[in-house]
């Protein structure tokens, strides 16, 4: 636990120190939301259409932060630094999935409100919690199946594109269920309670891909 | 170092390809602890794998390899943290300072923190210990390497060009760390075959991935280590 507090602590640093990826996540967020808005040329929108666009908007957002999560690890050494400490390597998993969930909770902090302000139309007020709720859960999903996707996009050449060429298919468990979550949630005068069914749809896909990732990502950083 | 030392490296036929090439041949070769073996050969003769293999950061394709009596890459986990590598990238962060980078690894090595303090002094770092090593000359952040793979005293050094970048007095700087005054078995590979046999207990001579000579220096020949570098 104490070498993936330190990765952490150094990844946090260094994203502070160069603001590479969260406010590129966030700038591709609302630009998204903003296209949304004069393409869909409506007042407002609600319902799963809403939970549609936004959930695709912060999952496209999250493959910018997937890309770049072990860029300097690759660039700058940190793999073999790492490979030659007498540590856990699983240390690396927890720290990259913890750091790619607070890029990612980040990212939301700025999003979600412009969201609801560019199409939702509305206060997000009473539904906030239970939007909070599924994205937390959402967050979970894509930072695990994101660290994996990442530490083997990263050994390629190609790995722009293996990043949502692999990614993408297999969040779409994820995407489902958080769409799916949403949508009673952003209806007006809707549910201010997400749907649990959705709920445990969520946590079960985060708790089989944590487990997954823990029983393969030593194989990962294997030559 | 005695006769009857342990080896603290051990190769019997070690084999490494890449891809369709074989980099390094049937390589055979016992280092005593507390030696230093030089390795020499031009430019890809596989000088640099030899020393990542041994670090456990490449797995041998054929071939016997043990550090310390224990088996690579089986048990490489019981020999990390008792090596240090010191290879062509200096491994460390470009937007960290050299402290946070030599803290960084401390964490991870479970090295106390007074230590960073121990060989930032040693390398002659500590006035510019704040500054990114971005903006460090090369040889600035030679010294912070040198500093960064000594920090968890280990007692095996991997040396590849280990004063590459370094002005004569900074070369002075890291002898007590990276020298025979370490106390550490040494493997090192430098384009410059006297210095590193003026070093030498042992050498190893690579010649497009096969040894074509391992023994003691005084054993080889003038014409040998000029043919090596044709």
């Amino acid at each position: 636990m104490r070498t993936a507090v330190a990765i952490l602590r150094k990844d946090l640093l260094l994203e502070l120190r160069t603001l590479e990826t969260v406010p590129a996540m966030a700038l591709f967020a609302i630009t998204t939301f903003v296209i949304f808005h004069f393409g869909l040329n409506r007042p407002s929108i609600s319902g799963q259409l809403a939970a549609g666009v936004l959930t695709a908007t912060l999952l496209f957002a999250g493959m910018l932060g997937i890309n770049r999560l072990f860029v300097a690890e690759r660039e700058q050494g940190g793999f073999d630094a790492f490979l030659l400490a007498p540590v856990d390597r699983s240390a690396m998993l927890v720290a990259k999935a913890a750091a790619l969930f607070i890029y990612l909770a980040a990212l939301e902090v700025i999003a979600v409100p412009a969201f609801g302000l560019l199409l939702l139309g509305r206060s997000l007020g009473p539904p906030l919690p239970a939007i909070v709720l599924i994205l937390a859960l959402a967050d979970v999903a894509l930072a695990v199946i994101g660290t994996l996707v990442s530490a083997i996009a990263v050994q390629t050449r190609a790995r722009d594109l293996i990043g949502p060429i692999v990614g993408l298919p297999l969040l779409v468990p994820a995407l489902i269920a958080t769409a799916r979550g949403l949508g009673p949630v952003l209806t007006p005068h809707g549910s201010v309670s997400p749907p649990g069914k959705w709920l445990a749809v969520l946590a079960l896909y985060d708790v089989i891909n944590a487990l997954l990732a823990y029983a393969v990502f030593d194989f990962l950083l294997e030559e | 170092m005695s006769p009857d030392s342990p080896a603290a490296i051990e190769l019997r036929g070690l084999i490494r390809h890449f891809g369709e090439r074989t980099v390094l041949r049937e390589v055979s070769i016992q280092v005593p602890a507390g030696a230093t073996l030089a390795v020499l050969g031009r430019n890809g003769a596989g000088k640099s794998t030899l020393l990542r293999i041994l670090a456990t950061l490449l797995r041998p394709h054929g071939g016997e390899v043990r550090i310390f009596g224990e088996a690579l890459p089986r048990r490489g986990w019981a020999v990390r943290g008792r090596l240090g590598l010191l290879g062509h990238e200096p491994l460390l962060y470009r937007d960290l300072t050299g402290r946070e980078n030599l803290v960084y690894h401390a964490r991870l090595h479970r090295v106390e923190g007074s230590r960073v303090e121990e060989v930032l002094h040693a390398v002659g770092m500590e006035r510019r210990a704040e500054d990114p090593v971005r903006l460090l000359s090369r040889g600035m952040v030679q010294r912070l390497a040198v500093a960064r793979a000594v920090l968890h005293r280990p007692e095996l050094l991997l040396l590849d060009e280990p004063r590459s970048n370094l002005d004569p007095a900074a070369g002075d700087l890291v002898e007590p760390l990276i020298g025979r005054a370490s106390g550490a078995t040494r493997v090192i590979t430098s384009h410059d075959p006297q210095s590193a046999l003026a070093e030498a207990d042992v050498v190893l001579a690579l010649k497009d991935g096969r040894a074509v000579y391992s023994g003691p220096p005084a054993g080889l020949a003038a014409e040998a280590l000029t043919e090596l570098y044709r």
